[in-house]
């Protein structure tokens, strides 16, 4: 959960990439990396397998601008999207303020985001989070390759909430800054509603 | 005991007597850096030698380590370990879980001892987890009586978004 801190004037919230695994979770996070100004990130840290597979989390930490005199902070984490990784994942949505679900959109990874998406629906409500109120956006990832489904088909398939979604290539960066902006204004909006 | 699904908020005077408590800590047990951590990885408070300490990948990698031998302890039926210890060649770690929410981390090295670091720990465990009470309770009670009136992020616009990423 968020944490308000008067004292400094900083707001921190945490962010959650969650999805199928190489799905491309961690390279969204190394090109928000690459591409912001070393005054606003920290280290990112990445606990991976030799084989550059998540094994625990991928951790960014931001200091963007201020809002109303606050210096937001983001923590952007990724979970490691392979299926027998469930017990990282429970860890890694705890006091989770939002989440980007990254969809893989190739035609052969659709059962695959299905999967993702309802071990996600679960792992929230174990901690008490429903997932219909959570912030919540969908990216649709991959879009340069040739064999993706229509985003009508991923939409009507994994979004029927019709939350914020977009179309990503996180190789190149297309879409990846908009995801993350999507995000943060539904963070922050929601802070409003009270803790 | 602190409500771990609910906003964390810390005013100037709490912040005050955190730091209070923890250079006195610091002092009487002799260590090299004392911090603070909520249980998502987010840096509370910090004291001692910190100049050269990257503060927020410390603080998220010990929430991750707690969080990892939290789910170690329930599958063995625990409910979780209090206390955790991490020795090294030249410092040492002691990381303790104050009100089930926070996170307390020492790092000292032959100038103290672990006996001496987790007897005061022990002590200021118990000032620390005053301050925490309080700071929730008054959390809940602003939430209560005002609302989200008191939210600094009331309609919060795409500028106003827009605008942090510049
Ligand atoms: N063509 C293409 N490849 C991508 C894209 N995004 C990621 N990849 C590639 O997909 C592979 C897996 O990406 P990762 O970011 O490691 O995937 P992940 O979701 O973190 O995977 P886990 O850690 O196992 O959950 C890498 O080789 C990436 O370069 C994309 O938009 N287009
Ligand atoms: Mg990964």
């Amino acid at each position: 959960m968020s944490f308000i801190n008067y004292a400094s004037r900083e707001i921190n919230c945490k962010i959650v990439y969650y999805g199928p695994g190489l799905c491309g979770k961690t390279t969204n996070l190394q090109f928000i990396y690459t591409k912001t100004a070393n005054e606003a990130k920290g280290k990112m840290i990445s606990l991976a397998t030799e084989t550059e597979r998540t094994l625990f989390f991928d951790f960014l930490p931001l200091a963007l601008g201020e809002i109303r005199g606050f210096k937001t902070r983001f923590h952007l984490y990724t979970v490691p999207g392979q299926v027998f990784y469930d017990a990282s994942r429970k860890l890694i949505l705890k006091g989770v303020d939002g989440v980007v679900f990254v969809a893989d959109s190739q035609e052969e990874r659709f059962d695959a985001n299905i999967e993702s998406l309802e071990n996600l629906k679960d792992n929230l409500e174990e901690q008490g989070f429903d997932i219909e109120k959570i912030p919540f956006v969908i990216q649709y990832n991959k879009r340069d390759l040739p064999n993706c489904s229509s985003v009508e088909e991923l939409s009507d398939l994994l979004n029927p909430r019709r939350v914020p979604e977009l179309e990503a290539c996180a190789t190149t960066g297309e879409g990846i800054f908009e995801t993350l902006k999507a995000i943060a204004k539904l963070v922050l909006t929601d802070l409003n509603k009270g803790a | 005991m602190l409500d771990p699904q609910s906003s964390l908020v810390m005013y100037d005077e709490e912040y005050q007597r955190i730091l209070v408590l923890l250079e006195k800590l610091l002092r009487e047990s002799n260590t090299k850096v004392i911090f603070l951590v909520d249980k998502n990885g987010q840096l509370i408070a910090a004291t001692g030698e910190t100049a050269n300490l990257d503060t927020t990948s410390l603080a998220s990698l010990t929430a991750g380590n707690i969080a990892a031998t939290g789910g170690l302890a329930k599958l063995i039926g625990e409910k979780e370990f209090s206390i955790l210890f991490h020795e090294g060649e030249k410092d040492n770690i002691h990381i303790s879980i104050i009100g089930g929410r926070v996170i307390l981390v020492v790092i000292f090295d032959q100038r103290s001892s672990l006996g001496l670091v987790r007897l005061r720990v022990k002590k200021a465990t118990n000032d620390l987890a005053v301050v925490f009470e309080e700071m929730a309770r008054k959390t809940a009670e602003e939430t209560a009586s005002a609302g989200s009136a008191t939210s600094p992020f009331a309609e919060i616009t795409d500028d106003d978004i827009d605008n942090l990423f510049n």
